[in-house]
């Protein structure tokens, strides 16, 4: 006999509530759906069903996608395609008219380039880092120490706040007057340029990315190290393998598909990296941390003369370039299996 | 107590505590606070005066000056503790302060002034938790509109995901229809394709059908998520087709069997598309801010952004605001951290 609590009352109470107005939608429903199944038979129920999700995909993302390169061809500030006169490959060849490539100076585009060089530097250094912290972070968090669902939640927590929100707290931080800069001269050093130097604004653009990111990773990566059965470490340990050997010959094998898919996600979410940096250094000092989503969103949306046939183009080409990545990830999930 | 020591030397397997232990809870006690602290530290900023808040090197605590009201001055006055010529100290009130030379009259004897090098004084402060910040952040900082229109977009974004990526899913796993195969491939191969891939086609799309200014603008286009579509399918493969055929058997529509046995059964993978879904619009940036120009329609993300970028916005109100903004989403993980980073863990991106 269980006494029942105000509180299972209540729920119970929604419970029913709930359950009731579900009944009345999905019965609603099925008047609607029963009619449409008379008509077009069983056979055309599939197609019912999948119309909603193709339209929004047709007109948002298919449509758009076949538009862009209409935009790509063609020229002028004007936003409607019957104003805008067919240009070939003019903007194509504008991003990509320079005298020397490794010097953005020389390019025609000259904040193509350097958001271009500048995504190819944070990209590096920003996967570099996320995956050896998620790992590190991974592995430590699997030796299966009292309190583990709660330090996975600690690490997990900056990835629900907002690009906006991580981007302010950690410029309140840095900022000249911050915190970091108040314990360095506390402990007897000079302020340091956080925001105002281009190599600082750099280094932590990628450091507040790990910091709000990781923990994503370090999930994904410690559902992979649970998948390792445990026999395997016993079996090890039987046969006289020190840890260390047994980390090198069971784990990161074992683990290896997670880390390549931990290393394409953080990979292509770093080639669009936009909202944290917008917000954080807006590109800045200079262009130091312009990256390649934040040119197509200035040259199309923000500057005083748009140029959406640069935008356009310079899109496509980092389409091509997320293409080539995930072919080569398919690549390496086919291997795996 | 024994509980703490039990809990520190909780080792793997063996008694002994083990270096690699120690190690590993330093790790864990530096990372619980590199991730925490910021956002400890914006809350506690948050609470600061101006005066406090531009004041080198920081302190943790909301500290305020403490005044008194005098007889004979219209403001209240700031309190010191003054260390006299005669080297005895009292707590004076300043009435002005003329270059290196500070003037203080004492409360009980507002008549009598006491002039004294400004060295020789030193606030007295106490620590409060003010709302100042907070009342005054919203009167220029549209909290409540922004709020109401980040929860529309969230809530019917994700119902709208929910409904349309389960139905196709459905009739992807469990039909065998014509087109079938190019469908999937087709929504799949734009997997890796973000929105802000396509940004100037779509909205000139929006545009056209004037979704300008309109949270449906945001809402809608996003809702085809090839990520939750193939999560979905693969996770409805898995329910058995007898089900269905016994359905059919005792006449129940295509609908019901959807609604009322695909559906409840694929539950685990509904709750991880919820997770996602409301992480996606609630923190949305890119796309809400090229729909949205006008600042009723601002959802809270563009909201605090363009406040942050407004000039003479000081920085004790964006941090404010800033509070406010991380409050309900942290309030949802508080509640649901377990179900959140479990689920993510199991179904996740695999």
């Amino acid at each position: 006999m269980t006494t029942q609590s105000p509180g299972n009352a209540i729920r119970e109470g929604f419970s029913r509530i709930s359950y009731g107005t579900n009944n009345f939608v999905i019965s609603f429903l099925d008047i609607i759906f029963g009619t449409i199944q008379r008509w077009v038979g069983l056979k055309g129920m599939p197609y019912v069903f999948v119309l909603p999700n193709l339209l929004v995909f047709g007109i948002f993302i298919l449509f758009p996608m076949l538009l862009n390169f209409v935009y790509a061809f063609t020229g002028s500030t004007e936003f409607f395609l019957d104003q805008r006169p067919w240009v070939g490959t003019a903007n194509f060849e504008q991003l990509l008219t320079c005298d020397n490539f490794l010097d953005p100076n020389s390019c025609y585009q000259d904040r193509f380039w350097r958001s271009i060089y500048g995504t190819m530097g944070y990209v590096i250094g920003q996967v570099a880092w996320m995956v050896v912290m998620s790992m590190v972070t991974a592995l430590i968090l699997n030796r299966g120490m009292r309190g583990r669902g709660f330090f996975r939640s600690v690490f997990f927590y900056p990835v629900l706040l907002s690009p906006i929100v991580v981007a302010l707290i950690w410029k309140w931080i840095l900022q000249e007057n911050g915190l970091l800069n108040g314990i360095i001269v506390s402990l007897g050093y000079e302020k340091l340029p956080f925001l105002v130097d281009a190599q600082w604004a750099r280094f932590w653009v990628i450091g507040i990315s790990v910091w709000a990111f990781m923990g994503f990773y370090t999930l994904i990566l410690l559902a992979g190290l649970q998948s390792i059965p445990a026999d395997l470490y016993e079996a090890a340990s039987i046969d006289g393998a020190s840890e260390w050997h047994a980390f090198w010959s069971i784990t990161l094998p074992l683990l290896m598909p997670t880390v390549i898919v931990v290393l394409v996600l953080s990979l292509i979410r770093a080639v669009q990296v936009f909202d944290i940096v917008f917000a954080f250094t807006g590109g800045g000092p200079g262009t130091a941390t312009l990256y390649i989503v934040q040119y197509i969103y200035e040259n199309g949306f923000s500057s005083p003369n748009k140029l959406y046939g640069l935008a356009a183009s310079a899109s496509l080409l980092m389409a091509g370039t997320l293409v080539v990545l995930t072919l080569i990830q398919l690549r390496f999930r086919r291997e795996e299996v | 107590m024994g509980k703490i020591k039990s809990f520190l030397t909780r080792t793997r397997g063996t008694r002994r505590l083990h270096f690699t232990d120690i190690i590993t809870y330093v790790y864990l006690i530096l990372g619980t606070i590199l991730m925490f602290g910021p956002v400890i530290w914006l809350v506690f900023s948050s609470f600061k005066t101006q005066a406090e808040i531009v004041k080198f090197p920081p302190r943790l605590l909301p500290y305020r000056q403490e005044t008194v009201v005098v007889e004979g001055y219209e403001d209240p006055l700031p309190l010191y503790t003054v260390t006299l010529e005669d080297g005895s100290t009292a707590e004076l009130a300043q009435v002005r302060r003329i270059g290196l030379e500070s003037q203080l009259i004492d409360p009980a004897n507002p008549d009598e002034i006491i002039k004294v090098p400004i060295d020789q004084r030193e606030p007295i402060e106490k620590v409060v938790f003010s709302l100042d910040n907070y009342i005054e952040g919203v009167e220029s900082f549209n909290f409540a509109r922004y709020l109401r229109n980040s929860l529309i977009v969230t809530i019917f974004a994700t119902i709208l995901t929910l409904l349309i990526n389960s139905m196709a899913a459905f009739a992807l796993a469990k039909y065998h229809f014509k087109g079938r195969e190019p469908i999937f491939f087709i929504m799949l191969s734009t997997l890796m394709v973000p929105l802000s891939v396509i940004l100037v086609p779509v909205f000139l799309v929006i545009t056209t059908i004037n979704w300008n200014n309109n949270l449906l603008g945001v809402i809608v286009p996003a809702a085809a998520t090839p990520t939750g579509l193939f999560l979905l399918r693969q996770y409805m493969l898995t329910i058995p087709d007898e089900l269905l055929d016994a359905a059919r058997m005792d006449g129940a529509s295509e609908w019901r069997i959807y609604a009322q046995i695909i559906l409840p059964l694929a539950k685990p993978a509904l709750a991880v598309l919820t997770i996602f879904s409301v992480m996606w619009r609630w923190n949305d940036f890119l796309w809400p801010l090229i729909v949205l120009s006008r600042s009723e329609y601002f959802t809270l993300q563009i909201g605090l952004n363009s406040f942050q970028g407004e000039l003479n916005v000081q920085w004790n109100l964006i941090l404010a605001m800033t509070v406010l903004t991380l409050l309900p989403i942290t309030f949802v993980f508080a509640i649901l951290q377990r179900n959140i980073t479990t689920g993510i863990a199991t179904t996740g991106m695999k």
